[in-house]
């Protein structure tokens, strides 16, 4: 009868990790899912882990229960043994999670060195994290970008980071752990994808109001379909002339006169020297999401945002300009040709 | 009859206290029954806070991308909601227990400072308010140049860097206004009433045990108390100072943690989490001292390795200050430290190892009688031996990247917190209930108190292991619909306020039996250590003359002998014994000095706010009367005896 109640137990286990994986489906921040090998390598090394605490919570709760059911008092128990320890024992359950312990730490340590270091001929991107957005910067090619960080498939990268600001924290669960962007330190993260397809990002430190906001995508890519990205990203805009009638024309003059200059730069439009504070909107019609990647990028969400960027992100430094109906229309036709 | 001696109630300042019974006699308390007694209903009204700010926490994260709060407001409820249960209701209730059992459990009429004690509970009362003061006159904003789409309110106008205040996002440029200083400074004063409490907690251990009472005789609830207090005696000092570094930072305009200046974000972490992590035992060690003495007392059986338990949680506070940076490993640390940190996070798995063995081996061949207390001690190995193995998790670094700062921490420390120290102290508070109240609680409201905590725990906590896993994030405002995270939030939501309806229960249960329980004898459990060896409730002289103590377990060996089996057998002379120590206890034959009672500690620890709030405002005119208040108490007391002339009245006899 206990025999029973303690297998039932163990399909209690089963039935928790099928009910488990049911629901990782389409998480897209899912850890569990690792796709690609840094990713991976943590993912091995948690599920051994988790085997092992396993077989401890069964012993240990087992132990417990049968115990419970055992010795629970009944009319007719004695009076139990006196018993005050047992030196054998003592040692035994010490030296035992020892070992356990020991044979954890082996393979925990040795990952720990692997994916710190640095792979070779790795592409190399720096993050510097914003409140409440990531920005990356491509020094080989002299690209500047945001929200969506875009790196060539089945290939190493190495992301160099640090933060303009507060701690912030740059984690895609499905192809490495997390690392912290400090301000005035640089640390240092591995990602590497095995094929093409979209990950998701997310700041993992508390960095202020809007946290739960400052999201990104991560776009693998096959090599020359990179290539191409980045033959794209290094053009700069062209510059509606000042006579254009377009929609899209009249955007780009209410970019250059509402005071959008103030912090975004658009290369051939506006160009500064020196870094502003805010994205580079020059290929913001190529990135599939904005605001953080809090918000996906179509028409609709480029209102509200425009509107009142507040209401969507709280703290944000984007002031409302009190822009009108028209001159936001105007800005939405013209940011969607900055592809 | 009882004997004790009138004190001549004249003082140098004032007119020496001499209410026994009515309001001023518990504001002038320094009996530590007294003061232990409000420690814990302080405490758990606190609790009480901080479980609605849970509860509102857990509305808004029912839903993806839910409004119930706005990301202010959000901030301020997860900030306030640890730093309430860590430093406002936990430590305290901790604290409930040190005071009211400590001096029991040695044979002891007082702590060493009884006035001291009752400093180091009005400045907990006064930091609290100060810090909970924010509500009313603390401001908070967007960071410098940022905007805001509404105004804060009163609910967001609390601290909202977290209770770890993580810099720079605690600082000024950050956090604007003057919640965090709030914090800062309400930790400072908090800190200041543990520190003294912990030192007179150690001298009380080490100077006045009982007759007999050697070291290894001591209950183990004793031991984790002298523990808790020697965590407490070296770790605040380093967040003390830390503390103060952020309250310059942020009101004189120094940088130690400002890189623009020099500083440096990461050492605040490293003096936070060198506090930080010895603060985890200071939480959890008093629970597993009530569970080293619930478990014997109803297996019926010894603790099974004492001296294993005691070493052990002395090793696990030794080893508490080792681990601080595992809160940190994906943070600006190298692989180096990384590794070691995790080693050394490994190994403090192995005292805690050993501690749940011993308890199992306790259990192991006794004769369990399954009541609330013994249920709630069960329950609580079972659902830390879940956090305990999550924590191992941790110590893996490399898994620990993908998971912290994800809801899988939280469901590890909530098992840890909430199913282990909570648990615990459940466990005691029906313990001890007959032995403070004089009355039985209710058994049927105390098993269901408990199985509905326990159902409500486990839907609340377990599936957040994997929503973090997941990708839920902590500290969260909201979370994307697209993460496809909303089914176990809404589990976890439901699962809180079942435990909500659980503590109604427990509420009920101890208001209703406090006054019409049943009249508990003074030995209601057949127990083992020399606290129940007195009338319940308590006398107001604890012991009617100090105890002898012979062995550990003292009162047990003197009711049973062993059978050449091992078998505990009752001696004879053993009701007979009940019976006289009862007519002892409540009439002493011997003269009983007490302490006297004192205004000067609660107007000492009345002029901390003041202070508090001359820093914030930079007043000088609320400085002197903080200043004035401390002089007056410390002058007062000072010059005040603790038992006023009462050698003097003797030698006139």
């Amino acid at each position: 009868m206990l025999v029973k109640k303690i297998f039932k137990l163990k399909n209690l286990r089963y039935l928790l990790l099928v009910f488990l994986s049911a629901c990782i489906e389409n998480a897209p921040l899912d850890s569990l899912s690792p796709e690609g090998p840094y990713a991976r390598s943590i993912d091995e090394l948690f599920w051994i882990t988790f085997w092992i605490a396993v077989v401890i919570f069964v012993i240990v709760q087992g132990a417990l229960l049968l115990s419970v059911f055992v010795y629970k008092e009944k009319p007719d128990s004695p009076e139990p043994k006196q018993i005050h320890g047992n030196t054998k024992l003592e040692i035994l359950w010490t030296v035992i999670p020892v070992l356990i312990l020991a044979a954890i730490a082996v393979p925990t340590v040795r990952t720990i060195f692997d994916l710190a270091r640095e792979p070779e001929n790795a592409l190399k991107i720096e993050v510097i994290g914003h409140q409440w957005w990531f920005e990356y910067k491509y020094p080989d090619y002299g690209i500047t970008t945001a929200n969506v960080l875009v790196i060539p498939a089945d290939k190493p990268v190495r992301l160099e980071m640090w933060s303009n600001d507060v701690l912030h924290n740059y984690w895609v669960p499905k192809l490495n752990g997390k690392r912290y962007l400090v301000p005035g330190q640089t640390t240092y993260l591995n990602l590497h994808a095995d094929s093409p397809n979209e990950f998701w990002a997310q700041c993992g430190e508390y960095c202020g109001l809007s946290h739960s906001k400052m999201r990104g995508r991560v776009l693998s890519m096959s090599q020359s379909d990179f290539d191409a990205w980045v033959k794209n990203q290094q053009k700069d805009a062209t510059a509606f002339s000042a006579d254009d009638l377009s929609l899209a024309a009249e955007g780009q003059q209410v970019y250059l006169n509402a005071g959008c200059t103030q912090c975004h730069v658009i290369n051939g439009v506006w160009d500064v020297q020196g870094d502003r504070i805010a994205p580079n909107l020059t290929h913001f019609a190529n990135r599939n999401v904005f605001a953080g990647a809090a918000l996906k990028n179509n028409p609709e969400n480029l209102t509200k945002w425009l509107a009142n960027p507040a209401e969507l992100k709280p703290g944000t430094f984007m002031p409302n300009l009190e822009l009108t109906e028209s001159e936001i229309n105007a800005l939405i036709a013209y940011l969607e040709t900055l592809k | 009859m009882t004997k004790i001696i009138e004190p001549n109630k004249q003082s140098n300042i004032f007119k020496r206290p001499s209410s026994e019974t009515g309001i001023w006699s518990w504001i002038t308390t320094v009996d530590h029954k007294r003061i232990g007694i409000m420690y814990g209903y302080a405490a758990f009204f606190f609790l009480l806070i901080g479980g609605l700010e849970a509860l509102i926490l857990r509305i808004q994260l029912s839903q993806p991308d839910n409004n119930f709060l706005t990301a202010a407001e959000y901030n301020a409820m997860f900030t306030m909601h640890g730093t309430t249960m860590i430093f406002l209701a936990i430590m305290p209730i901790s604290a409930a227990f040190f005071n009211y059992l400590l001096p029991l459990q040695i044979g002891a009429r007082d702590v060493a400072f009884p006035r001291l004690n009752a400093l180091s509970f009005w400045i907990f009362i006064f930091g609290g308010a100060f810090l909970y003061s924010t509500f009313i006159f603390g401001t908070a904003g967007a960071p410098d140049g940022g905007y805001l789409a509404e105004e804060v309110g009163w609910l967001g106008s609390a601290p909202n860097g977290g209770w770890f205040g993580y810099q720079p996002n605690a600082g000024l440029k950050y956090s604007p206004g003057t919640a965090m200083d709030y914090w800062a400074i309400g930790l400072q004063i908090l800190g200041i009433a543990s520190l003294i409490s912990a030192f007179n907690f150690i001298t009380t251990i080490i100077n006045m045990r009982t007759k007999g009472m050697r070291f290894m005789r001591m209950p183990v609830f004793t031991w984790m108390t002298f523990a808790v207090s020697f965590l407490l005696a070296f770790s605040l000092p380093i967040i003390a100072i830390a503390l103060f570094y952020v309250t310059f930072d942020r009101k004189f305009g120094t940088t130690f943690f400002l890189t623009e200046g020099g500083g440096d974000p990461v050492l605040w972490q490293h003096l936070f989490w060198l506090f930080g992590h010895p603060e985890v035992y200071i939480l959890i060690l008093p629970a597993f001292g009530i569970v080293s003495e619930v478990l014997p007392t109803f297996a019926r059986k010894p603790l099974f390795g004492y001296a294993a338990i005691v070493f052990a949680g002395f090793g696990i506070a030794f080893i508490g200050f080792g681990v601080w940076a595992h809160h940190m490993f994906a943070s600006a640390i190298s692989p180096v430290a990384q590794a070691g940190f995790g080693l050394s996070t490994m190994v403090i798995a192995v005292p805690t190892g050993v501690k749940i063995f011993n308890w199992l081996g306790t259990i192991w061949g006794g004769k369990i009688k399954l009541n609330t207390p013994m249920l709630f001690s069960l329950g609580f190995i079972g659902m830390f031996v879940i956090g305990g193995l999550s924590g191992v998790t941790h110590s893996v670094v490399p898994a620990d990247t993908q998971q912290t700062d994800t809801y899988y921490i939280v469901a590890h420390f909530h098992y840890v917190l909430f199913g282990g120290a909570l648990f615990g102290i459940f466990s005691g508070l029906y313990y001890w209930f007959p032995k403070v109240w004089g009355k039985m609680y209710n058994e049927t409201l105390g098993k269901i108190h408990f199985w509905l905590m326990l159902i409500g725990f486990n839907l609340t906590f377990g599936p957040m292991h994997w929503l973090g896993l997941q990708g839920q994030v902590r500290r969260t405002w909201v979370y994307a619909e697209e993460t496809n995270l909303q089914f176990w939030n809404i589990i976890v939501t439901i699962g809180a306020f079942i435990i909500a309806v659980s503590i109604i229960v427990f509420m009920i249960n101890w208001i209703f039996s406090k006054r019409n329980g049943e009249k508990a004898p003074f030995d209601p459990w057949d127990a083992r250590t020399i606290e129940w060896t007195i009338p319940s409730p308590t006398p107001v002289w604890n012991f009617s003359k100090a105890p002898e103590v012979k062995s550990l377990d003292d009162f047990w060996h003197s009711k049973y002998d062993e059978d050449e089996d091992g078998r505990a057998v009752r001696k004879e002379s053993a009701d007979q014994m009940l019976i006289d120590l009862e007519e002892e206890g409540l009439n002493p034959s011997e003269n009983i000095v007490l302490p006297n009672p004192s205004y000067f500690p609660i107007l000492l620890a009345a002029g901390l706010p003041f202070l508090g709030y001359a820093v914030i405002y930079k007043s000088i005119p609320l400085a002197l009367i903080g200043a004035l208040f401390l002089l007056i108490g410390g002058f007062g007391w000072g010059t005040e005896p603790l038992e006023e002339e009462v050698e003097e009245n003797l030698e006139h006899e």
